[in-house]
């Protein structure tokens, strides 16, 4: 209830302030069990990217994002939990007894849809950082669980990484074509690679300094 | 009714004409035609928030020109290349929006004829080396400027006929204006392109845009005019003499304004400056004719009747 109440003022934020431009909506997968495999770049990716699926489907839809920083204090923690529905990830994995990707699974075996962003932080805006390979050990486990990638630009411009001042700019989603687990880790990495390539390659993105 | 009320009737009955023309050709040609449908249906739309926004009352079309500078603004940052240093410049530059079309609401003309050309192009540099980033600076401040000159100051000045009080009694006043000019405008696009696609052969602009033909382009001036001729009586003061000189400005300098953002999008190698209205491309896709066809006919009706 309270997760839907705040999705419509994002809804209406991201409409207004910001302005999307989706290409191939259809592709974005709202049932699960799904991965969706986006790059990262403000706080606002995972909005935009849930503001994008129905209000009846939030609750499935499940961002996976790093405990240290949204579980840092038992308010914000309870946000993360309610509000967003995040699943927690440990990033240093300081106890090795315990799958930091344990959450991911459970998610996925309840035919959750999980966001990831395996770039792992948001990093200089508008530009991709290497890919990290946790993504591969959930999609080696549920061969079956199709990955979906999907590119946005702009949203680094406005709402970039250390800053609290939102400047509205139209940003661009473009979701790719839903692959499976290749067979081997490496691989899954180099595809999820190049399907990241061919997205971005898409439109000529305005420059930004 | 009055002559207002019946001019966008007009309207309406030759949205529903162009619309059954529409339909008939979707259902003979073999070709694709499903861009010039969805324009047709995107047509329904806007045409639909002006009627509504006319008929509501002046301070609504205010607001709805407001929301309009501020998409296209919208559109044309997120199309230029801008510094990351400049993030606060942008959000001075939008804040602009509210206070300009609050002095469209308060018809304080001398204030609203000043505040960007003025106020705004001094201040956006002013805001912008605080950052101490001079790289781009020169670049980044003649950008911001004219994009508050095209999607701002004159976008503006078609709200502003509408707080122009009547000049006869009985006159249609300040909406019979903007609704002559929006129309005018934007049927001058539709038949410049219609001429163009029928007869168009001998290129006008190749260089920038290769599409525009002299055929389109007179033929497109032709039917404007004999439209302003007709069609001024019934919602402007203009006497013949005015209507026939207004009939050639509006598709003469909406020609301009078109190609100039055409040129615009041609140095940044983008097809459309956005997605927001289906067929027709982006918000300034539609309204570039009009950031030169507002603030010219503007300044004419201003010099001869206020």
């Amino acid at each position: 209830m309270l997760q839907k109440i705040f999705y419509i003022f994002i809804k209406i934020a991201v409409l207004f302030l910001l302005g999307l431009n989706v290409r191939r909506k259809e592709l974005l997968p709202d049932t699960g069990p799904a991965i969706i495999v986006a790059n990262h770049n403000s706080h606002l990716d995972t909005m935009v990217l849930m503001a994008l699926m129905p209000l009846d489907r939030l609750k499935d839809i499940k961002p996976v994002a790093a405990a240290d920083y949204f579980f840092s204090s038992p308010r914000m923690a309870w946000i993360s939990e309610h509000v967003l529905g995040i699943i927690p990830v440990e990033r240093s994995g300081a106890d090795k007894s315990i799958d930091p990707l344990q959450g991911c699974y459970d998610a996925l075996e309840q035919n959750k849809v999980l966001i990831l962003f395996p770039e792992g932080s948001r990093g200089e805006p508008e530009k991709m950082t290497d890919l990290k390979k946790g993504v591969s050990y959930i999609a080696e486990r549920f061969p079956d669980v199709p990955v979906v990638p999907v590119f946005t630009h702009g949203l680094g411009k406005a709402l970039p990484k250390g800053s609290w001042l939102l400047v509205p700019f139209f940003c661009d989603i473009f979701v790719g074509d839903a692959f499976n687990w290749t067979g081997d880790r490496a691989t899954f990495m180099t595809t999820l690679q190049e399907r990241f390539q061919t997205l971005s390659k898409e439109k000529n993105f305005a420059s930004w300094e | 009714m009055t002559s207002f009320h019946w001019a966008i009737a007009g309207i309406w009955g030759l949205l529903i004409l162009a619309s059954v023309i529409v339909f008939v050709i979707s259902k003979r040609s073999e070709k694709d035609v499903s861009e010039l449908v969805q324009r047709t249906q995107s047509w329904w739309v806007m045409i639909g928030i002006f009627t509504v926004a006319f008929l509501v009352s002046p301070v609504i079309s205010i607001i709805v020109f407001g929301l309009i500078s501020f998409l296209a603004l919208k559109e044309y940052f997120s199309m230029i290349p801008t510094r990351r240093a400049d993030r606060r410049v942008l959000l001075w530059a939008y804040l602009s929006i509210p206070i300009q079309y609050f002095w469209v609401y308060d018809s304080y003309y001398g204030m609203f004829a000043v505040f960007i050309p003025v106020y705004m192009f001094l201040f956006l540099p002013f805001a912008s080396l605080i950052s101490q980033q001079t790289d781009g600076f020169l670049k980044s401040v003649g950008t911001l400027n004219w994009g508050l000159m095209l999607c701002v100051f004159s976008i503006s000045h078609a709200a502003f006929l509408i707080t122009l009080p009547p000049v006869t009694d009985g006159g249609a006043g300040g909406p019979g204006l903007l609704l002559f000019l929006v129309f005018l405008t934007q049927f001058n696009d539709v038949a410049q392109y219609t001429w163009g696609k029928m007869f168009g052969r001998h290129k006008i602009i190749p260089g920038v845009s290769p599409n525009k033909t002299w055929e389109g382009f007179l033929g497109g001036v032709g039917t404007t005019f004999v439209l302003a001729v007709f069609t001024a009586p019934l919602v402007t003061p203009f006497s013949l003499g005015h209507a026939a000189a207004i009939g050639l400005i509006i598709p003469v300098t909406g020609f301009v304004g078109d190609v100039t953002v055409s040129a615009l999008k041609r140095d940044l190698g983008v097809k459309d400056t956005g997605s927001l209205i289906p067929g027709h491309g982006g918000i300034l896709d539609r309204i570039d004719s009009l950031t030169f066809t507002a603030p010219i006919f503007f300044h004419f009706t201003r010099f001869f009747f206020y």
